[in-house]
């Protein structure tokens, strides 16, 4: 069981990533327009991130 | 979402200039703007906006944005200006609108992202603590050395403890906000159960004890945010289209200069002395005295006639007011503290007082829940105690109690609902714009309609074209083609496309009529004075009348009158088999007003109703314990809308009614009233069974854990259980189709 020594800081850490993950795409605002999202992955030429 | 209300026979008016909406960056070195496009619809839509604006030169960025319709533009203004953005739009076959959320009343969305920020950290600690949670649940089972436990469960805390700090603050301010006001509502208990549950873990932990609850008060907060999050989100979206609505009227004034030049202005900078120029077909801007020309004025939004005014110069005219016929020129006169304008501001500023005193379903069911939780819980101390075992063996099992008496189903029963709710409705064209909306109508048991723009389009129709001879009929309909008048349209349409004979030296005057000659003899259209008809044809008709004179002198009279809704009379119909009491209370003339209660089998109505006699109305009504649903476009039934226990409006309704109305409506039927009605009280009756759904798990759960034998993993498997149980009864409103047919 003394894996876990490394186990653990690891689980929590990639833990938190995902989360300051998240905290980001919520913050560069790509919620906003969820249908507008769907809609883009029909276009062949979309590449603009949303502005701030 | 459907398309927006019916075309309406008024004139377009002038759209504003779009450089008044132009703002600047916080960079300051470009200039935005924002968009309402509202026939954007797909992808293809998205795609042509944003390549084609972002191609013109000096624009740096272009977002179009599916969901609220709105596009954003930024660009340098030394290189484009906003009319060239909104022709190129225009071009591509999109109508641009100009949209300042200022002018509206913005949308305040930082509920929403503080709610999913909240979502997002109970979300990433609920799935880590768990993952420690079960290996320790099956460890339990099998040979986990209490060491290991231990480890584990001061990971759990350090992990959940700052995220619930993080997460419950919306409860916490909503509970403290609650209690502060020595109210009580869902999240007092919620917040209780949530803390005492945490503290209690942190205890076990640092005693290294068999059980902690750290999973289930995490998670707890985490289907609890995602409930709330959709709730708000729902009616963020309708809010957003309603002010999309409002931004599609989006207008400004043309001020005349002291040297005589136009100039756009934007209404909030109209001073009492200036002078604008009010086009024909355009509204007021600002209330004035008219200080030239001759036209009539349709002031239906204001007062509910549906007969447009005659105005020449010295007549007062009121903002939000349609210039029918010809140009006006009107100073603006400061704000008359006794004009009908000034009294509706008053009365809605009073109603706005008496509105808040509706208590919430879910409130008032905290009020008996927690309670009877919290002596639950201090029951199950006394009894551990009394029994014998130690303290902290009866604050566990206290603890327990608190936990698993489900307030994760209770928090969601109502919002889940709503949020199924909201979106039937939006699907059918009604938006739902105030959080307790629903809740209010399922309530409803008498219904007050305003008649104009209401139960009726605002349109003219001729009604007594069959008694007249085909010649004077073209004559007539000739001499009407040329005018603006609601009269004179609802006349050309009657008649159509048809060869009609050419009448010479025609000419209109305004408030008057239309002159012409034909074969040498002088015809003439307009009102009786204009006619010259003498004949005391004089029974005061329900509608409107256009006199023709002959060219040998001799007068007909043609009648018209405000078209009812095409299905305002199974409407009506409907929404007395559903058991509502039906009134109509208009300000438009009497006979107009009684024609139409006959037509649609209302029997009580009042005609010529100012504001504050619909208010002393409702008042009665209310004194009568009456819950009232009020129906209203108009400017005068903003104080109304606002006074009632529930409101809906039309989107074609004037703004502060729109605003005042907690539902509106799109599309040129009554119907979807009835399916609003219907939605709610299916919602209440799921509310309701989510309720006692949630109280038979606390049947079943609430004798086992206070007789102990409730350990974490049962309290996640209840509360995991009863929030997909009560999500699932929620979802059946999508099933069944309740209410009128829409086609």
């Amino acid at each position: 069981m003394s894996i876990l020594i490394y186990l653990m800081p690891a689980a929590l850490f990639l833990g938190a990533l995902g989360l300051l993950g998240f905290l980001w795409t919520l913050k560069s605002g790509q919620y906003d327009d969820l249908e507008g999202a769907a809609a883009r992955i029909l276009l062949d030429d979309d590449d603009e991130t949303p502005p701030k | 979402m459907s398309e927006l209300a019916a075309p309406s026979s008024h004139p377009v008016a002038p759209r504003a200039d779009p450089g008044l909406f132009v703002r600047r960056t916080e960079s300051g070195g470009e200039a935005k703007i924002d968009f309402v496009v509202q026939s954007m619809h797909c992808a293809g839509c998205l795609r042509k906006i944003e390549r084609n604006v972002g191609e013109m030169p000096g624009v740096s960025s272009v977002r179009a944005n599916l969901s609220t319709k709105r596009v954003a533009v930024r660009w340098d203004p030394a290189k484009a200006n906003a009319a060239s953005i909104v022709d190129k739009l225009a071009s591509i076959g999109f109508e641009a609108v100009p949209f300042d959320p200022k002018l509206i009343g913005a949308l305040d969305e930082s509920e929403g992202r503080s709610l999913l920020r909240a979502l997002g950290v109970a979300g990433f600690a609920a799935a880590n603590v768990m993952l420690l949670s079960v290996s320790v649940w099956s460890g339990l089972v099998s040979d986990m050395e209490p060491a290991t436990r231990a480890l584990f469960y001061w990971m759990s805390a350090l992990i959940a403890l700052p995220a619930i700090a993080y997460s419950a603050r919306p409860f916490y301010r909503s509970a403290y906000a609650a209690l502060k006001h020595g109210r009580m509502n869902m999240d007092v208990p919620i917040s209780l159960a949530v803390t005492l549950a945490t503290t209690m873990s942190l205890v076990q932990t640092v005693v290294n004890a068999r059980h902690v609850y750290f999973d289930a008060s995490i998670t707890l907060l985490f289907f609890l945010l995602i409930g709330r999050y959709l709730d708000v989100q729902a009616r963020n979206k309708a809010c957003s289209a309603a002010q999309n609505l409002l931004g599609l009227r989006a207008t400004a004034a043309t001020l005349v200069d002291a040297d005589g030049t136009y100039r756009s202005v934007s209404i909030d900078s109209l001073e009492p002395g200036m002078i604008v120029s009010v086009a024909a077909g355009a509204r007021v801007p600002a209330d004035g005295v008219v200080a030239g020309g001759v036209s009539d004025v349709d002031t239906s939004l204001v007062t509910g006639e549906s007969v447009p005014e005659a105005v020449k110069t010295g007549a007062h005219v009121f903002a939000g007011t349609l210039n029918i016929s010809a140009p006006l020129t009107v100073r603006v006169t400061a704000r008359d503290e006794n004009s009908l304008l000034s009294e509706i501001v008053r009365l809605m500023e009073a109603a706005e007082q008496g509105r808040s005193a509706y208590v919430r379903i879910a409130d008032q069911a905290a009020r008996i829940y927690a309670p009877s939780v919290h002596i639950l819980a201090a029951s199950t101390v006394a009894l551990w105690l009394l029994m014998g075992a130690g303290f902290t063996v009866a604050i566990t099992n206290a603890i327990a109690v608190l936990i698993v008496t489900c307030p994760c189903a209770l928090g969601l029963a109502v919002p889940v609902v709503q949020v199924v709710a909201t979106g039937r409705l939006i699907r059918r064209g009604v938006l739902v714009k105030s959080a307790d909306g629903l809740e209010r109508l399922a309530g409803a048991d008498t219904i007050v309609f305003d008649k104009t723009g209401t139960l009726t389009l605002g349109r003219l129709e001729l009604v007594n074209g069959a008694a007249v001879a085909p010649a004077d009929l073209a004559v007539a309909a000739s001499l009407a083609r040329v005018s603006r008048h609601p009269l004179a349209r609802a006349l050309a349409d009657y008649v159509g496309m048809r060869p009609l004979p050419v009448l010479t030296e025609v000419h209109e005057e305004p408030g008057q009529g239309l002159e012409g000659n034909l074969d040498g003899a002088a015809v003439r259209l307009g009102n009786r004075l204009w006619a010259g008809a003498t004949k005391g044809d004089g029974e005061l008709h329900a509608g409107s009348e256009l006199w023709l004179r002959r060219g040998d002198g001799s007068t007909f009279c043609f009648r018209f009158t405000d078209t009812l809704r095409f299905d305002a009379v199974e409407t009506i119909a409907a929404l007395k088999a559903r058991g509502f009491e039906i009134e109509l209370l208009s300000g438009d003339r009497m006979p107009a007003v009684k024609a139409a209660a006959e037509a649609l089998g209302i029997a009580t109505w009042r005609a010529e109703a100012r504001p504050d006699a619909k208010i002393a109305r409702l008042k009665e009504l209310a004194a009568q314990g009456r819950k009232v649903l009020m129906v209203g476009d108009g400017l005068n039934d903003a104080p109304a809308l606002r006074a009632a226990h529930v409101s809906f409006s039309p989107a074609t309704a004037a703004d502060v009614s729109q605003i005042a109305a907690d539902f509106i409506f799109q599309g040129a039927k009554l119907g979807p009233l009835v399916e609003a009605v219907d939605v709610s009280r299916k919602s209440r009756r799921l509310v309701f069974e989510n309720f006692a759904l949630a109280l038979a798990y606390n049947a079943v759960a609430v004798p086992l854990a206070v007789a102990g034998f409730v350990t974490p993993l049962i309290a996640a498997v209840a509360m995991s259980t009863s929030s997909i149980t009560v999500t699932l009864n929620s979802l059946r409103l999508n099933r069944g189709s309740g209410g009128v047919e829409r086609s």
